[in-house]
């Protein structure tokens, strides 16, 4: 069984963004930049599934400029065993990413493709349902759990209520949450053996795909700043405040 | 012009956020129908066509509809899809599941997660886990756009009459099969629309502990939401996570207790109208949100809340 995996270069989980000055975005420059969260939770995943005997080869997929090779890099230091670097520039919307991906997934063949439920810098949470839709795959969002049977996956999901199961036969997209599995670090030994591993490059225009955004992005501002709050200094005054000034109790 | 509005309900009763979708639905185009895809959800059609503000319900029944599976709705979806510019449901785990797989078949870039309508076709959504927000037009003739339930209020669930007809299943999508559904069942008020949250986290130091944050619920009447730091450490359950990946709550009144205030979690509950921060490290992020903040150990600064709480007899149920 083949697994591609899908990771996305993003700012770093721990970094306060900024808004560029003229409001046409975020700052970029001198940023500290990782490997989206849950793609790190993607890439496990698929090792671990390889580690149990259960797939044979695993190839880490990203789609950017030339800095987005280093979460390839990455994603086979910790166990993925080739890597695909297909190179666009700009805002590529997840509906031109999951083009992208279909492309590559006609050529590869893999039986399962995973990546993050969500970007945290876009937060569009769309990429995994898109591929699906147009491959025609079944698709399995949100997953905490993921049992690989015969010729298919059992997964767990993680739904507004609580936990949903769904069966889905392979070839399946399967999204992937936070708390699916705790993502390794890569040894030192490792790094070193993932930079002799291979990474092909293409382009979108290689692969036929328009990556033109469809959706104008006009500006991009601040939230509105909360009001200071003030510090009390014990639970009487909090909850004399509460109720007499906040008047919420 | 025309909104499908696509339902979340279980056969039984619509949820209540879908009436908070029709109020944002309404507000890109008068003429909103909703789409109901379920099996014998008869009940639920009757309560959606006496909602303020639709003008059709679109309802289609098969058994293949018991369990919601967005591989089985899309053929429905789209198979109505032509007569509407827009396509828009809640941005919530059912409708992030669904409309992008809607989206990719009708080759339209999706606009996920909006907060304000500004006009048809451009709207205001956050990005960055709510650090910055970005101001969005839509070129694609058919829009496919999810909404940020607690946004907009909800429409009234009653004035309006509808008329209700009956719509054609699509075919069943046999590679997805729904196996089960745990839902946690609580007597408390549900915590994407409750008027008061108290939400726990790696300061609790146990699941065991999260009774102290029971009790002040119980007597607020609030629901319980948590910190992803104590869902992961298993002090409680996934469906109490507020934050950029769990739930996103507007209460009037959020009490973070022994939470530190991860961008993650302050993404998630920033926008509630009163914030109280109790945590015994003054230094930590969740004051710099909080309108009141107390800097105590939690252990004891919770009873002595509730204590207090218990003196005023005026607590609004």
């Amino acid at each position: 069984m083949k697994i591609l995996v899908a990771v996305k270069r993003v700012i770093d989980y721990n970094v306060q963004i900024r808004v560029k000055e003229d409001n046409s975005g975020i700052v970029t420059d001198n940023v500290k930049m990782s490997t989206n969260p849950p793609d790190d939770n993607a890439i496990e995943e698929a090792v671990k599934i390889k580690e149990s005997g259960k797939a044979t080869e695993i190839v880490a997929i990203t789609i950017g400029d030339d800095k987005a090779q280093e979460t390839v890099r990455k994603a086979l230091a910790v166990g993925a065993d080739r890597g695909i670097h297909v190179k666009a520039d700009g805002i590529i919307e997840p509906l031109a990413v999951s083009k992208i991906l279909k492309a590559v997934v006609e050529k590869e063949k893999p039986d399962l493709v995973f990546m993050g439920k969500q970007a945290i810098d876009d937060d569009c949470n769309q990429t995994g349902q898109m591929l699906a839709a147009l491959l025609n795959w079944p698709q399995a969002t949100f997953a905490s759990e993921i049992n690989v049977k015969d010729k298919s996956l059992e997964v767990t999901r993680e739904v507004d209520e609580g936990l949903e199961t769904i069966e889905v036969n392979i070839p399946a997209i399967v999204t992937c949450d936070l708390r699916l599995n705790e993502p390794r670090y890569a040894s030192l030994p490792n790094i070193m053996k993932a930079k002799k591993k291979p990474i092909d490059q293409m382009s979108a225009t290689d692969l036929g795909v328009d990556t033109k955004p469809r959706i104008e992005q006009i500006k991009v501002e601040e939230p509105p700043k909360r009001k200071a709050g003030i510090k009390v200094a014990n639970v009487a005054e909090l909850v004399n405040k509460l109720k007499n000034e906040a008047k919420v109790i | 012009m025309s909104v499908l509005l696509i339902a979340e309900h279980n056969n039984k009763e619509l949820k209540p956020f879908t009436l908070n979708v029709i109020n944002a639905a309404t507000q890109i185009d008068q003429d909103t129908h909703v789409l109901l895809i379920g099996h014998n959800a008869d009940l639920v059609a009757k309560s959606i066509s006496e909602v303020s503000g639709v003008k059709k319900v679109i309802h289609v029944d098969s058994p293949i509809y018991e369990n919601y599976v967005a591989e089985n709705y899309v053929p429905v979806i789209l198979k109505y899809a032509e007569n509407y510019s827009h396509i828009v449901s809640a941005a919530n785990t059912f409708g992030k599941n669904l409309m992008p797989r809607v989206a990719a078949n009708l080759d339209t870039s999706q606009v996920s997660d909006i907060i304000k309508v500004i006009s048809a076709d451009t709207f205001l959504r956050p990005i960055y886990a709510g650090n910055a927000f970005a101001t969005v037009k839509t070129n694609d003739s058919k829009k496919c756009i999810t909404v940020r339930p607690t946004s907009f209020d909800p429409a009234p669930s009653s004035g309006g009459s509808a008329e209700i007809i009956k719509g054609e299943p699509g075919e069943e999508y046999l590679s997805t099969k729904f196996v089960k559904k745990e839902e946690i069942k609580s007597d408390r008020p549900e915590l994407g629309t409750a008027r008061i949250v108290i939400s726990g986290g790696r300061g609790l130091q146990s699941g065991e502990n999260f009774k102290l944050i029971t009790a002040v619920a119980d007597k607020l009447n609030a629901a319980i939401g948590a910190s992803r730091a104590a869902v992961d450490a298993g002090y409680i359950t996934n469906d109490h996570q507020v934050g950029q990946t769990g739930k996103v709550v507007v209460p009037d009144l959020y009490i973070a207790v022994g939470i530190s205030g991860a961008i993650q979690h302050l993404a998630g509950m920033k926008e509630s109208k009163v914030i109280v921060a109790i945590n015994k490290d003054g230094e930590a992020p969740i004051f710099s949100v909080a309108d009141y903040g107390l800097e105590a150990d939690l252990f004891e600064a919770l009873p002595q809340f509730l204590e207090e709480l218990n003196k005023l007899n005026t607590i609004q149920k």
